[in-house]
């Protein structure tokens, strides 16, 4: 897996009304990264992620995966959002299983595939329940088994946890980091939460807005052993003041 | 203190709110009144009629089969127009909920349709097409069309756009949306707004048929006018009413059935 984003524009409206939401974005990612992209409201971050996924087109600059550019969505982009990210009318299993569907894989493939995946989220007891049956957190891991199912180069995921409150949030951290470093998956995170992009993520880009740009990128050493004992340690409080202070002072830098 | 197998205030007050129980308690109401006010005497029975003379009369028209007739053509007529009407209705909707230049350039012509009364098509209708049937099912056609698709287009707005785009980053094409997620998502809506505007297909029936018919519910009470029979008008309107809530909670149940997840 090998991403390449090389100068990206994207502008929305045209004349006078238009807007420039991200200016200049060029980043590298390999096989089997962790990467986040840290940034208040207005950074840009969405479409910077919507324009990997896909979603939206570029207004100048280009976007490869794998030496293809990237024309549209597709599922070797895995996608979760923060939030509606279920069918509500489908059972846990059958929500993992629609992609596969979508593919049209073998009934039985489909089924070992789904099992699988529910067993890699820890949702197996959860099979039959509607989402609404669910708590918001098993809701984002049979998203992220969905996309997962697809089997996918590359998981973005959209503010994931944003939604989810304190303690989940911090639960469903430690969920992904374990996901991640025990599948050797490749990793897109957009969060404007800056522990969880400092406690997951192996480089960290600092996005300003207005218009959203990369202003720093920090490539993080972390021992990521015990995330707990990590997030309350001296170094890293440390560190998540020092990214807090230049969040702070980009906006407060906005015209 | 009250006696054990007396109304505790507690068990009258669990009686009162049950979910049913002022519903059937404002119908039994009226019931007593109906037959309080009637069998005083004070009104003539060529007005007011008994509930027990309504009750012959239905036994009446039961038995020579008429009332029967009278129902299923009146049914059958909704049923035609509406079910033409949904046919017509549901891909519209859709094809305005999902394109925008399809939506600016319908919404206004529908909403202005919307606004001219059907009952007042049933003369240019009589024109172009006689007193048959098929005035009759157009009328409840043209009478719901407008009411069915703005409402699917308005269910087909609120799709959120996540889910959507999640189904394109699954490898989802434009016929996966519209039939894998599109038409679930939107299911009960559609339900609720068929049995909203199924009321109104029901009132139309038998207005048309009150103008002009062979048979069917609104020509059982024309006929009862012109004999001065009552009973008969008054079975008419119950049998009428009747049926309209049958209608409605055969699609509650459908809708409970079918759509759970968003009940």
């Amino acid at each position: 897996m090998n991403l390449i984003l090389d100068s990206v524009c994207k502008r929305f409206g045209e004349g006078r009304g238009a807007q420039l939401v991200l200016d200049q974005i060029s980043l590298t990612m390999h096989t089997g990264q962790f990467l986040a992209l840290l940034g208040s409201s207005g950074s840009g971050k969405s479409t910077l992620m919507r324009l990997v996924a896909g979603l939206e087109k570029p207004t100048s600059g280009s976007l490869s995966l794998d030496g293809r550019p990237i024309r549209g969505p597709g599922s070797d982009r895995g996608m979760v959002f923060q939030k509606y990210s279920l069918y509500p009318w489908l059972t846990a299993a059958q929500n993992v299983a629609f992609g596969l569907e979508l593919k049209g894989l073998e009934r039985s493939q489909i089924k070992e595939r789904t099992a699988f995946y529910l067993e890699v989220v820890g949702l197996v007891d959860s099979a039959k329940r509607l989402p609404r049956e669910l708590s918001g957190g098993m809701q984002q891991r049979v998203a992220i088994a969905r996309a997962l199912a697809a089997e996918p180069r590359l998981l973005l995921l959209d503010e994931p946890f944003g939604a989810l409150d304190l303690q989940i949030r911090e639960s469903m951290q430690e969920f992904l980091h374990n996901l991640w470093r025990s599948t050797g998956l490749s990793v897109l995170l957009i969060t404007h939460d800056i522990d969880e992009a400092l406690l997951l993520a192996q480089q960290v880009h600092i996005l300003a807005p207005r218009p959203g740009r990369i202003v720093q990128t920090l490539s993080l050493d972390l021992d990521r052993c015990d995330l707990h004992e990590l997030r309350i340690s001296t170094p890293f409080q440390t560190l998540r003041h020092q990214v807090a202070d230049m969040l702070r002072q980009l906006d407060r830098d906005l015209p | 203190m009250a006696s054990p197998n007396s109304m505790t205030p507690q068990r009258l007050r669990r009686l009162l709110l049950h979910p049913s129980f002022l519903g059937v308690a404002g119908i039994g109401f009226l019931l007593v009144f109906w037959t309080l006010v009637a069998g005083l005497g004070v009104l003539d029975p060529l007005f007011l009629p008994s509930p027990t003379a309504v009750l012959a009369a239905g036994r009446e028209e039961l038995a020579n089969g008429d009332l029967w007739r009278d129902i299923s053509a009146s049914l059958l007529r909704v049923l035609g127009g509406f079910t033409l009407s949904a046919l017509v209705a549901f891909p519209l909707g859709i094809a305005m909920g999902t394109n925008a230049t399809l939506c600016r350039l319908l919404e206004p012509l529908l909403a202005l349709l919307r606004y001219m009364p059907a009952p007042a098509f049933i003369p240019l209708l009589i024109i172009y097409f006689g007193v048959g049937e098929l005035p009759k099912v157009l009328l409840i056609f043209i009478g719901t069309l407008f009411f069915n698709t703005l409402m699917i287009m308005d269910a087909v707005k609120f799709v959120p756009r996540e889910l959507l785009e999640t189904t394109r980053t699954l490898g989802g094409r434009q016929r996966d949306l519209l039939l894998r997620v599109i038409t679930p998502y939107i299911a009960p809506q559609v339900l609720d707004a068929f049995r909203i505007n199924m009321a109104a297909a029901w009132n139309l029936v038998i207005v048309a048929e009150l103008v002009a018919a062979e048979s069917g519910l609104g020509k059982h009470i024309t006929l009862a006018q012109r004999f001065l029979r009552t009973d008969q008008i008054f079975l008419g309107l119950i049998v009428i009413g009747l049926i309209g809530l049958l209608i409605d909670l055969s699609f509650r149940m459908l809708m409970r059935r079918s759509c759970a997840w968003a009940t």
